[in-house]
């Protein structure tokens, strides 16, 4: 290793009133495992709390977990905290209970990836490390 | 970004700017230098360091948010860089100091950047020594480094700071776990935290003993205070502590000492960083071959035979 290996920087949060974050923190932990810098913002955040966290922690990804069903509301909301901030170049993913028909929207309105209680953890590490990837070569 | 907007951003105490800036050093970038000599060197002078330090739940944390709201209420900006290890397995980590300072997440003077340990042989001070010029030099004025009091790169980051306070809490073990880890010896202050539970007069009185005594190199004692944290109670009198401390310091020449002693710390671990590279390449381009102790290997590789 002459280079020393890039480590990805995400943030995982969770919006809104919605406090089972079993999912978030099991997420956390995964990606801390597959050597991803995670910082946590713990439950009951606002998007812009979300966003401002984001943009101070220079994370290359940032992903969201909620459960409550106010998904079409929340992480749109995020996404355009992020714009406010000068930042919405950071790719924003989420994850959920989420009801099959609301992925399309959810990706209409700037979620690059969704996923669902189906999903496969490599799968979620796989989409974190593209999205981390695709970031830091438009960054640099 | 390109590096005139991040270094205009630094200018202009953008956020995206400084936190884009701590990552390019960070990560050895090519602008570095670049970035770390535009910074106003009077501010990065003025500057008071704070290093809050002490074991696991103590309540580093919660009372750096306390000190965070504290400073803030007297209008000055802040700076918080939170080190949190990073697995030795994985390389990864999950930076949670944040979460009990989300309150201050929308305050656009209280920087928070977390920051892992990476398990570096060197190179984290010089990280961290970085992020501390980058933030006084956005107009910090003060910057909190709050770290996990183990280990040696912890407590060489505890160095950096020209004010250490130890933060314990009772129920985390007796006086001699706190006079182990050599951590006694580097605080200017002692803070007793969870001040409401059992056990906290006891743990009280035994730092004050501790102080009287003095320790390490220090010439006074360390002074104690008792907080509660999660209430902000004793916060007050914390503050009143730290600035009696600052003034002794600055006018004893103290500050100076250490600021020179922090110096050149960070300049040893910019050089391990530096040398690092090449160091294996060498072994990993395998032109040595693996005869004699490894030891006598490594003063070949450095050509010290």
């Amino acid at each position: 290793m002459t280079e020393q290996k890039k480590i990805h920087r995400v943030l995982i949060g969770k919006p809104g009133l919605d406090g089972h974050d079993r999912g978030a923190k099991f997420l956390a932990r995964a990606l801390r495992d597959a050597g991803f810098e995670v910082v946590y913002t713990g439950i009951r955040r606002t998007p812009d709390e979300i966003a401002a966290a984001a943009v101070q922690e220079d994370v290359s990804a940032v992903g969201l977990s909620l459960l409550s069903g106010a998904h079409l509301t929340l992480f749109p909301a995020v996404v355009q905290a992020l714009k406010n901030a000068g930042a919405g170049d950071i790719p924003v993913l989420g994850g959920g209970v989420i009801p099959d028909e609301d992925i399309g929207l959810l990706k209409d309105a700037g979620i690059i990836e969704v996923f669902t209680p189906g999903t496969p953890v490599a799968q979620i590490i796989a989409a974190f490390r593209t999205a981390c990837e695709t970031q830091e070569s438009r960054r640099s | 970004m390109m590096s005139e907007q991040i270094l205009k951003g630094l200018r202009d105490r953008d956020p995206r700017g400084i936190a884009r800036a701590i990552s390019l050093v960070e990560e050895n970038d090519p602008l570095a230098d670049e970035i770390l000599a535009s910074l106003d060197d009077s501010l990065v002078d003025q500057a008071t360091v704070l290093g809050i330090t002490g074991p696991p739940g103590a309540g580093k944390s919660t009372l750096t948010d306390r000190i965070i709201s504290n400073y803030r209420s007297q209008g000055r900006r802040v700076g918080v860089i939170a080190v949190d290890p990073s697995s030795p397995i994985s390389g990864g980590a999950i930076l949670g100091d944040r979460i009990r300072m989300m309150g201050h997440a929308l305050d656009q003077d209280v920087v928070v950047r977390s920051m892992a340990t990476r398990g570096r042989l060197g190179g984290l001070c010089a990280a961290a020594g970085a992020a501390v010029r980058i933030l006084a030099g956005s107009g910090c004025s003060v910057i909190i480094i709050e770290t996990v009091g183990v280990g040696q790169s912890e407590m060489d980051i505890i160095r950096l700071a020209d004010i250490t306070a130890l933060v314990l809490a009772p129920g985390l073990g007796d006086d001699i776990q706190a006079m182990k880890a050599g951590l006694l010896e580097v605080a200017d202050i002692l803070i007793v935290n969870k001040a409401d539970c059992a056990g906290a007069e006891t743990l009280a009185m035994d730092m004050e003993s501790i102080a009287r005594e003095g320790g390490g190199n220090k010439k006074d004692g360390a002074k104690v205070c008792m907080t509660v944290a999660s209430e902000g109670r004793g916060i007050d009198e914390l503050l009143a502590a730290i600035e009696t401390v600052d003034a002794s310091h600055r006018e004893s020449g103290e500050r100076r000492a250490r600021r020179e002693k922090a110096y050149d710390l960070e300049v040893l671990d910019w050089a391990l960083e530096m040398i690092k590279p090449s160091i294996i390449e060498k072994i990993e381009k395998g032109d040595h071959d693996r005869k004699g102790t490894p030891r006598l290997q490594a003063a070949k590789l450095l050509g010290q035979e």
